[in-house]
């Protein structure tokens, strides 16, 4: 087995990038993330990358949004209030049809919020990153290992779609140290490779009317619109095979738990506690929080499942509201919340699903 | 079996230095699943600071406890916020040369050893931190000491002169820690 290493999520999140071929990095400081753009400005210039600190947010994803259009595998990181700022130039990545990767490690919100923990951005992350309705694959890290492991391959995602993708973790994630393996270095010459296949003209602006083909601004006249945002829901009707969810003892379960992230992690702690005391619990883990696995909630057996327990660091909860869509009122759902950076512990959760299964089972 | 350790002192203490070296070491040296997460804020020198290490053989779900096994307190602000996260049955580390206060619980078991004033005594005023971890180490055997005398010279690898003192600091309370295992 490949040597273990303890690294924090944030500086995990920014070796994974380097490895996978990021090597373009802008960023702005902001708690809880900071350890990404430091590791990048120490690390960027090591392997002949490109590290700035943008003078903010909105001039910091700009340039990835240049950089990206310029061939370079780029990315960006910021937290929750950032993110809004960012919501702009994600939205002309989206436009501009550019794979950029853009790491959320979520704190409390609304507003500047609190600088600890939280999943206070679901809904702005899985549905809204910014105008015109575009999408983005959201994949959602519950171990400092899944953080390495979905940043390596968000650039593959970004780079088969040439649309953004979004990484959406958290607090607690981003500063806790873990075990991890760290994948391959991909070399120049593969790196050089992929320069070569990407091609701003034509395909960085669909839908532009010939002699605009070969810029980078999104925007269009006449049906060119409508003819991009076409092509990008044909893009998005590809992303039933994206779909990905860990399935946890849900076979025979009759109370089920609902979490991503960090709560996921600490959910499934609480089931096997449970389990052990013959309890028939199990959980549901969106691991692709977009594309969601509806289908999964959807075709629970619900003669046996009883209550759904939808655990998030999050008030109101967000998630539920999925959850909701697919499980159409069959059974109860019930929520166990903490937000403004308290951080969710085991016996919380614990003490939530003992009150859901009172009721229920 | 899993372990959720919570240690907390003053910022300059080394605490947050002291739950990563033992975090770090298990990673390294043992096949365990472990982790370290650190409390943030306005953290600053003289000021709070703590952080939990989880060490299981099974995943670890919540980083975060306040159902602890083990509590080491640096100072006294620490004792009375924290004591009574512990478990009954659990274990409180206090370093007695600063928290003098009574311990207002007969359900843990209190292990304590003057870590600040060895440290002076050894000259070594820095290694409270590494003193105490030995306490823990020591008591508890979480870990096998040489996983953290392993640690301790990868920390110092590039200050080999660090390296001599600091596990003599770590062994010394490796003693105090087994002698008052029962």
């Amino acid at each position: 087995m490949a040597e273990r290493v303890f690294m924090k999520g944030c500086e995990a999140i920014a070796e994974a990038a380097v490895r996978a071929g990021c090597r373009f990095f802008a960023g702005y400081p902001i708690t809880p993330q900071n350890e990404i753009p430091e590791y990048m400005a120490r690390r960027q210039p090591e392997v002949g990358g490109v590290f700035v600190q943008g003078e903010s947010e909105v001039a910091s994803v700009n340039m990835l949004y240049g950089a990206a259009a310029a061939g370079a595998r780029a990315m960006s990181s910021s937290s929750s209030c950032g993110i809004s700022l960012y919501s702009e130039g994600i939205s002309y990545c989206a436009s501009a049809r550019l794979p950029v990767v853009v790491v959320n490690v979520q704190r409390g919100g609304p507003g500047i919020g609190a600088i600890q923990p939280a999943q206070q951005d679901y809904f702005q992350a899985t549905k809204a990153s910014g105008n015109g309705g575009f999408k983005m694959i959201v994949l959602a890290p519950a171990t400092v290992q899944e953080c390495v492991d979905m940043v390596y391959e968000s650039f593959e995602l970004a780079a088969r779609d040439n649309n953004p993708v979004l990484v959406l973790t958290d607090g607690v994630i981003g500063t806790m140290m873990e075990p991890v393996v760290l994948p391959p270095m991909k070399s120049d010459e593969e790196l050089a490779a992929l320069k070569e296949s990407f091609k701003v003209t034509g395909r960085a602006c669909i839908g532009h009317p010939v002699g605009q083909r070969a810029t980078c601004f999104p925007g269009s006249v006449g049906t060119g619109q409508e003819i991009a945002n076409k092509e990008a829901e044909k893009m998005y009707a590809t992303w039933d095979k994206d779909v990905r969810v860990e399935e946890y003892l849900v076979d025979d379960a009759e109370i089920i738990f609902a979490a991503y992230g960090i709560s996921a992690r600490i959910s499934k702690a609480v089931v096997k506690q449970l389990r052990a005391e013959g309890i028939k619990a199990g959980m549901i883990r969106p691991i692709t929080v977009s594309p969601f696995p509806y289908d999964t909630f959807a075709n629970l057996d619900f003669t046996k499942v009883k209550g759904i327990l939808d655990v998030e660091m999050s008030i109101p909860a967000q998630m539920r509201f999925d959850v909701d869509h697919a499980v159409q009122g069959r059974c109860p759902i019930q929520e166990c919340r903490r937000s403004g950076g308290q951080l969710l512990t085991n016996d919380q959760v614990l003490e939530a699903a003992r009150a859901l299964i009172k009721e229920v089972l | 079996m899993e372990r959720n350790i919570m240690m907390a002192g003053f910022g300059g203490q080394g605490v947050m230095t002291m739950g990563k070296l033992l975090a770090e070491a298990t990673c390294e040296a043992t096949d365990l699943k472990v982790s370290f997460f650190p409390s943030y804020g306005a953290a600053m020198r003289g000021g709070t600071a703590n952080c939990f290490v989880v060490i299981s053989d099974d995943e670890i779900g919540a980083p975060v406890c306040y159902n602890l096994e083990d509590l080491i307190v640096m100072n006294g602000p620490s004792l009375h916020a924290f004591i009574k996260n512990v478990k009954p049955g659990g274990n409180l580390f206090i370093n007695s040369t600063i928290v003098t206060d009574p311990i207002e619980r007969d359900d843990v078991t209190v292990i304590s050893a003057p870590v600040t004033q060895m440290a002076i005594d050894l000259k070594n005023e820095k290694a409270l931190n590494v003193i105490m971890l030995g306490v823990y180490v020591g008591y508890t055997e979480a870990v096998p000491e040489e996983v953290i005398i392993k640690g301790i010279e990868h920390k110092f690898e590039a200050k080999p002169k660090l390296i001599a003192p600091n596990v003599d600091a770590f062994m010394k309370g490796v003693e105090i820690g087994k002698a008052q295992r029962k």
